[in-house]
């Protein structure tokens, strides 16, 4: 018989954060998944919402090629606000 | 083509400047089956570990000790499962670990294979088992693979509750009849020296030791972190009033630790090798769970199925 699937846990810890990441769990559909990520990942008022995604549709950037995916960023120094030379006087900004 | 000695030394420095090792990143072979046996051996100590305390819900003297040995029960799956997630991201399948456990070729913890004969002892397993267990789980919250350090750092969260209440149990016999009393001393006798054994051999003769404080896997040996047990729990002891069942047990101020004397290396090989106490009766309780519970997990697929085959049926009708 087939094994229940994997699905990946997201849990907002409370209103005005975002979902995060928890772990995963086996479920033999999203209703169970949800109902399980409960018992496992929230005993203690963890969270108040849950995301389950199962696992095989999360898509993953490769880390042997972050070096060439995040370069662009990496000569930008003007996106930040310190690379503007403003006098000390000035306020508020 | 990437050579791998230069992959091995890019790892090894990642290591060694504190950066964690995350599932899809590059790995030797060995450092992930090295962390698969060791994660998987976690995750059944904890599943296992739930037989001898399930043995005393339904005889718990009080509702609240009943619903607090329950809680901790529970989250001993919970941390089974935590484990298992973690063990899952090196690319194994949870159903092939199972079958390990059951096939006899993975270990768990040998502590489980002591019974729990007395209410006494479902405290001396929360004080003793589950502190010891603190003491080696503090110290992976900082292993170097970021799945396992991350679910130890929910464990350790949860841990200190299942101490305190064994603790308060003992204190609460500590406190009665002679007869309590009694019980207490015996529990604590049968339980103290497994519970020392639970650091492994020693450092002398840990085999996988070395290569695993240096891919940070482990950040303390085997006796280090059982003289940091023993150190703390001989205060405990006393608040207790009894006496640890070691006749070497004494304060080395030279050293600043206590002494404390040989481990009976022969027993805890005997019972790693499967002949202690209760090893056939914990796998016989493990297997008969899973035997009996196939029906569930395929019903379970099947209604899901049925139900995922209905909506695509009515979302095509409409
Ligand atoms: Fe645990
Ligand atoms: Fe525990």
């Amino acid at each position: 018989m087939k094994n229940w699937p994997l699905w990946e846990i997201f849990i907002r810890s409370k209103q005005g954060l975002h979902h995060k990441h928890v772990g995963s769990l086996h479920a033999a559909d999203e209703k169970m998944a949800i109902e399980n990520a409960r018992d496992v990942y929230t005993r203690r008022n963890e969270g108040i919402s849950i995301w389950v995604v199962e696992s095989k549709y999360i898509h993953a950037s490769s880390p042997d090629e972050s070096d060439s995916l995040f370069d662009p960023a990496n000569d930008k120094v003007y996106r930040h606000p310190t690379f503007y030379n403003l006098p000390d006087e000035l306020e508020h900004i | 083509m990437v050579d791998i000695t230069s992959l091995e030394k890019k790892f090894q420095e990642r290591i060694d400047s504190e950066i964690k090792i995350e599932p899809k990143d590059w790995m030797p072979d060995a450092y992930r089956k090295t962390l698969i046996r060791q994660i998987s051996q976690h995750a059944h100590s904890e599943i296992v570990g739930m037989l001898p305390e399930g043995n005393w819900i339904t005889r718990a003297p009080s509702l609240r000790r009943k619903v607090a040995l329950l809680a901790k029960i529970q989250d001993e799956a919970g941390h089974g499962l935590y484990l298992y997630s973690a063990c899952e991201t090196l690319g194994v399948e949870r159903e092939d670990l199972i079958d390990q456990l059951h096939s006899g070729k993975a270990k768990y913890s040998s502590i489980f294979n002591y019974p729990s004969t007395t209410w006494a002892d479902i405290g001396a397993i929360g004080w003793l088992v589950d502190g010891a267990a603190i003491m080696n789980q503090v110290m992976l919250c900082r292993t170097s693979y970021g799945p396992y350090s991350r679910a130890m750092v929910r464990i350790c969260k949860e841990e200190s509750f299942h101490q305190r209440q064994g603790y308060e149990i003992l204190l609460t016999l500590s406190r009665g009849s002679e007869e309590q009393k009694a019980m207490l001393q015996d529990a604590v006798n049968r339980w103290w020296w497994p519970s020392l054994m639970m650091f492994g051999p020693n450092d002398k003769d840990s085999t996988h030791s070395a290569q695993s404080m240096k891919w940070k896997i482990k950040r303390k040996s085997n006796d280090e972190l059982r003289q940091q047990f023993v150190d703390i729990t001989v205060g405990q002891a006393k608040v207790l009033g009894i006496t640890l069942p070691d006749p070497d047990l004494k304060w080395n101020e030279e050293r600043g630790h206590y002494d404390f004397g040989e481990i009976d290396w022969e027993e805890f090989w005997n019972v790693v090798k499967g002949n202690g106490p209760c090893n056939r009766e914990r796998m016989a309780a493990r297997k008969k769970a899973a035997a009996e519970g196939q029906w569930v997990k395929d019903a379970a697929i099947a209604y899901a199925e049925k139900q995922r085959k209905r909506k695509t049926e009515t979302s095509r009708v409409a």
